[in-house]
């Protein structure tokens, strides 16, 4: 059964369609697996009936001849992602319960190909965190440990529960989403790969809103070609989302092993911070002298407003994420508190519901809003981020991709870093520009650091140019050669 | 700009989320802290830079004014917390 849990997503689908197992038995070993982790608390709700239903007319399908991209792969499902008849919760109490009556665009799709829902996964509530600490059902603890140490790890955050299924083996693939780093620093943090792609590439419809001029979804995955494949299926334009894109989506895994001579590389040394650990700093240089050899020429770039993108984004975010969190009132779903009259019922619903993390941000976007301070901080911020956004323009006038290291640091101890909110928000201070710029940006393993914990690397596109993002990370991908696992103990 | 208990009242009460009074002075502590922090955004030199509110440069798309889906309120209100006959059941609005 370990044999079929750690195929990747395109070894599973060669052996279904070379009939080497069923769908429903890849099913069943994933299904034994989920339960056999639950130690980890990746997953919120289960649903094995529905898996095993669906593996089932998977495999009457191929019995057909007539297989679909993602036929017959079991997938986990961030639980940011409405999913009809099955419980969405975003990690918070506010929403309990509420089982939707619609199924959002991005895992409709995924359906559409033919994919198998093993269950929905733990997160950051409201996907606000780093550490997965957030959460109102308990943090995600990461599979992998430092050597010789029995110490829980956060596997990042949001998407922690994503990242760390998929490095635990519990799923082929996951979906998650990423407003400033919630698909990349869990990537980062658990030897997988994840790529948040340029805005508007994936429909936010019937996903759970934080802040919807950054927020996109994305997959997880074991590997480069895995995390094309479901972009694939994941992508395309949305009527039912305004800022959907109307362009064609091309078949991504077709860029994975595709030749990087040639191509520019930016190299931002704005991305050196303070305080980063030498390991960090080697990578980078090991995945320069990887592209080097592989045929890139490597260009320094400046890209001057980098520290301002952090603060920039707590102003964007929380703001945003004041005005999508007002729907939660008590009144259409969810929870809802007593009061002696209609203000308390509201007030002490949102009190009692929403977590501390959230309510700080819901506290700063309403005083970033407020009458007097709109313009010193919101629309200063907006600015900015235009700033931003030029940085990049203008280094695309130079570079083709630009490489970067993933987070600070490798994943810590849970605990570590929550009492201070900027320490926890500093782990964004790589991920978070692509977020303002609208960006793809990936995410892949390309080291051990000295406590055999894995270290990511990123890789940032042009807007719409994901190919060659998976071409330059299918090239670091071969060239680093990262088979680690992390060594089970769950 | 220093946010001080009154304001942290305010924006909670804006914001309609009820903060115990022995709650307010710790938050006006981590709240400034965050702001001070953000602060320097002051640093950047911002003088004619248009704001950006979206990345996607197309304008927004119109579709025709059509029903496109509805006239099922009773899974309108399933995940209501009251409902009663299709309808949301809310606390007196109108004294």
């Amino acid at each position: 059964m370990s044999a079929l849990t750690s195929l990747t997503l395109k070894g599973a689908l060669d052996g279904l369609d070379a009939g080497a197992f069923t769908s429903v038995e890849l099913t069943k070993a994933h299904i034994e697996a989920v339960e056999a982790a639950r130690g980890l608390n990746a997953f919120l709700v289960e649903t094995p009936e529905r898996a095993l239903s669906m593996a089932a007319a998977s495999d009457a399908r191929r019995a057909l001849g007539a297989g679909r991209p993602l036929d017959g792969i079991p997938l986990g499902i961030k639980d940011l992602f409405c999913t009809q008849g099955v419980p969405t919760t975003a990690a918070s109490k506010i929403l309990e319960p509420f089982v939707p009556s619609y199924e959002s665009t991005v895992t409709s799709q995924l359906w559409r190909d033919g994919a198998v829902m093993l269950g929905k996964l733990n997160l950051d509530e409201f996907a606000m965190g780093s550490s997965n600490e957030t959460s109102a059902y308990g943090p995600v603890i990461n599979p992998w440990r430092k050597a010789g140490s029995n110490q829980a790890l956060t596997p990042g955050g949001s998407s922690g529960g994503s990242a760390a299924a998929v490095a635990a083996d519990l799923c082929l693939g996951a979906t998650a989403t990423d407003t400033g780093g919630s698909i990349r620093q869990p990537a980062s943090f658990t030897g997988t790969v994840g790529i948040k792609p340029t805005y508007g590439r994936c429909s936010r419809w019937g996903t759970v809103a934080f802040a919807s001029s950054l927020d996109q979804a994305g997959p997880i995955a074991k590997t480069v070609e895995d995390a094309a494949i479901l972009l694939t299926s994941m992508s395309g334009h949305d009527p039912k989302d305004s800022t959907s894109l109307d362009v064609p989506v091309p078949d991504f895994a077709a860029f994975v092993g595709k030749s990087v001579k040639g191509l520019r590389i930016g190299v931002p040394k704005e991305y050196r911070v303070d305080g980063m650990p030498a390991e960090i700093e080697k990578l980078w240089a090991d995945g320069i002298a990887w592209l080097k050899d592989a045929g890139c020429e490597i260009v320094e770039i400046s890209l001057p407003h980098t520290k301002y993108a952090l603060p920039a984004y707590y102003i964007v975010a929380p703001a945003e994420a004041s005005s999508n969190l007002a729907r939660y009132d008590g009144m259409r779903y969810g929870l809802r508190a007593e009061g002696s009259n209609l203000t308390e019922v509201y007030e002490n619903t949102r009190a009692q519901g929403f977590g501390d993390e959230v309510k700080r941000r819901i506290l700063i976007g309403t005083y970033v809003l407020s009458a007097g301070y709109y313009d010193a901080y919101y629309l200063k911020a907006l600015k900015v981020r235009r700033r931003i956004a030029e940085d990049f323009d203008n280094a695309w006038e130079k570079v083709d991709a630009i490489l970067t290291p993933t987070a600070p640091s490798a994943a810590f101890g849970l605990g570590e870093n929550s009492n201070d909110p900027i320490a926890m928000y500093l782990n964004d201070v790589f991920t978070v520009t692509t977020n303002l710029a609208g960006l793809p940006g990936l995410s892949l393993p390309a080291g051990l650091d000295a406590n055999g914990l894995p270290l990511g690397l990123q890789i940032i596109g042009k807007p719409l140019d994901e190919g060659t993002v998976f071409s330059v990370a299918g090239a670091i991908e071969k060239a680093a050669g990262f088979k680690t696992k992390a060594t089970k103990w769950w | 700009m220093a946010i001080d208990a009154a304001t942290v009242r305010k924006v909670a009460r804006l914001a309609r989320i009820a903060e115990p009074e022995e709650r307010i002075e710790a938050l006006a502590q981590e709240l400034n802290g965050i702001m001070t922090w953000i602060e320097q955004l002051a640093e950047v030199d911002t003088d004619g830079v248009e704001p950006l509110t979206s990345v996607v440069h197309a304008g927004l798309p119109l579709r025709d004014d059509v029903v496109t889906m509805g006239g099922d309120a009773d899974l309108v209100t399933a995940n209501a917390p009251k409902s009663v006959g299709g309808f949301f059941v809310v606390p007196k609005v109108v004294e």
